[in-house]
């Protein structure tokens, strides 16, 4: 639990924090769309040049990156191995019934590969160098126009941010009635699949409990402030758009032109 | 049986995810005698917390060894912490939120049962520890649930009790109580502590409680310890007290304002109620 990276936010003060949360957010998913669309080396090498980039702008030591891939490795190796031997075309290396390993195969795998940990790499820059709250904001933003299909856009947005806001309490509570629990002598990850079950709800049950109080006295605590659902917000924190973000997303319309370039005349 | 403690040159780091703080304990050498009520103070930060939690093998040293009684901790894999967390029973900051099962009786039992005592002893256990923390043997069959956050504090206390520890470490009990459902729990440390002469170890920010209950005092900055001494001694200095941030107990407040209004000295520094109160009486203000 503690080893997953991704939706952790790092403090820090680089060209990439700095930026705008819209601009991160929407640069982070046209990238993605891009990353599909790549098709040769040339594209895949733009693509690893740009983030390698990103990740040093951050400032955030390299291996902290690499460490966020680990717990994917698995997912990302399935992957790879099921291009690698279920795709044929090209020169055939060796073939045995359904099983295939070819020119091709072994392209999409390494293709499958590059895709997986760009995305990764690049999902793990937003989150750690982007607030939470910064995020929700961001996303609200993105959403507001579907308002006009009667969403309840505001209240989505205010759910999300609460839901972001106590991710750290949660884990920092789960960690400490597991210890606590360890202290009175629970060993967890020991015994049958059935007697580790029966670890958790030691753990759990306080923690639904403890939520619940919590959500409780929060609901409380915003009604006696005055917080009416149905109302019209303000917000705290304002978007200051910069020469950065304007900079950032013409990099990245550049990015696409050239990986849909380089599609079409390769 | 009476168990010391001993702390050899350890330091501790933690690592949470992509963060690591350095040694939050810091070449910590330390021994704690057999049977003493030991207070640990210190600015917030200064890793009392990670002390105890260190004591309890929750937390195992980067460099060093502890060692509880005959039994010992250091960096190594595959080592038996059971041995330690049957001997330490440790109270958590506000121990109420770890209370999970459906009756207050199956929640004290949880202890002994995992230590490998039957349930029908650890019945009985619950029973008679139930009544020790000060509450009546009818709230056994109750939800914990339903108490409240004085009652469930006890039932958490009485669930640590319950695995018969020879070392009791404790971290901030009083926390969040009122003035009297504190003093009752902290009266009550006091009477295990010297009835049994379980060890006690008590982190806390009142130094109050310090001067009333404890034998020793630890004191503790930036992951160091920087005092380790009984009580009158730790007192018998207030700017060094001062320097560290630290509180005065009222009495002692009293007795130096009193002292500096009136110019007579007082014989001895009056830690509690009734000593500042013998002294009055002994130099004639009363
Ligand atoms: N799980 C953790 N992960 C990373 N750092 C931690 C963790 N727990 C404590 N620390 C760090 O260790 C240091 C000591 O913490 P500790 O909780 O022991 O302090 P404390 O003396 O108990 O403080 P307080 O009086 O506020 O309870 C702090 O600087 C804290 O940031
Ligand atoms: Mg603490």
């Amino acid at each position: 639990m503690n080893k997953l990276l991704l939706g952790r936010y790092i403090p820090g003060d680089s060209v990439v924090h700095r930026l705008d949360s819209r601009t991160k957010l929407i640069s982070a998913v046209c990238f993605i769309v891009i990353i599909f669309l790549a098709n040769h080396w040339q594209s895949f090498l733009l693509l690893w040049t740009f983030t390698f980039l990103t990740l040093y702008l951050t400032g955030i030591p390299l291996n902290i990156y690499i460490r966020g891939v680990k717990p994917f490795i698995w997912l990302i190796l399935f992957a790879v191995l099921m291009q690698i031997l279920f795709t044929g075309g090209g020169e055939i290396f060796f073939q045995w019934g359904p099983v295939t390993i070819s020119e091709l195969g072994m392209i999409n795998g390494l293709n499958a590969f590059f895709r997986f940990t760009l995305i990764i790499f690049i999902s793990t820059v937003v989150t750690l160098t982007t607030k939470p709250v910064e995020l929700t904001d961001a996303i609200y933003f993105l959403v507001k126009p579907l308002k006009v299909f009667r969403l309840p856009v505001e209240e989505i947005s205010i759910m999300l941010t609460i839901a972001l806001r106590f991710i750290p309490n949660l884990f920092e509570e789960t960690r400490k009635i597991i210890d606590a629990q360890k202290a009175r002598g629970t060993e967890f990850g020991k015994g049958s699949v059935f007697q580790q079950m029966k670890t958790l709800v030691p753990v759990f049950l306080p923690l639904f409990v403890n939520s619940l109080n919590r959500a409780e006295d929060l609901a409380n605590a915003m009604e006696a402030r005055g917080f009416r659902p149905d109302m019209k917000r303000s917000s705290f924190r304002q978007f200051h758009w910069k020469w950065q973000d304007s900079f950032t997303i013409g990099i990245l319309v550049l990015l696409t032109a050239s990986i849909i370039l380089i599609g079409l005349y390769e | 049986m009476v168990t010391d403690i001993k702390f050899i040159n350890v330091s501790v780091d933690y690592r949470t995810g992509p963060l690591h703080s350095k040694n939050v304990l810091d070449n910590i050498s330390l021994h704690i005698k057999p049977g003493t009520f030991t207070a640990v103070v210190g600015h917030t930060g200064a890793g009392k917390s990670s002390l105890l939690k260190t004591m309890n093998g929750l937390v195992i040293p980067k460099k060093g060894m502890v060692k509880i009684g005959d039994y010992s901790i250091s960096n190594q894999p595959n080592q038996s912490l059971k041995n330690i967390r049957k001997r330490v029973g440790m109270v958590f900051q506000f121990p109420e939120s770890q209370i999970f099962a459906e009756t207050v009786e199956k929640d004290i039992c949880f202890g002994p049962l995992n230590f490998g005592i039957s349930p029908r002893e650890a019945k009985e256990i619950a029973r008679r520890v139930i009544k020790n923390v000060g509450l009546e043997p009818s709230c056994l069959h109750k939800s914990p649930f339903s108490l409240s956050g004085g009652e469930k504090r006890r039932v958490a206390i009485a669930g640590i009790l319950a695995m018969n520890p020879e070392v009791l470490v404790l971290d901030e009990p009083g926390a969040g109580l009122d003035p009297a459902g504190k003093k009752e729990i902290l009266s009550l440390l006091e009477k295990w502590n010297k009835k049994y002469r379980m060890t006690t170890i008590m982190v806390t920010h009142e130094m109050d409680d310090v001067a009333r209950y404890a034998d020793d005092v630890i004191v503790m900055e930036k992951g160091k310890i920087v005092f380790h001494g009984d009580v009158t001694s730790f007192f018998s200095d207030v700017e060094r007290i001062k320097s560290w941030k630290l509180d005065l107990p009222e009495t002692l407040k009293f007795q130096l304002e009193l002292e500096q209004q009136t110019g007579i000295r007082l014989p001895e520094k009056c830690l509690t109620p009734e000593k500042l109160a013998n002294a009055l009486i002994e130099v004639g203000l009363v």
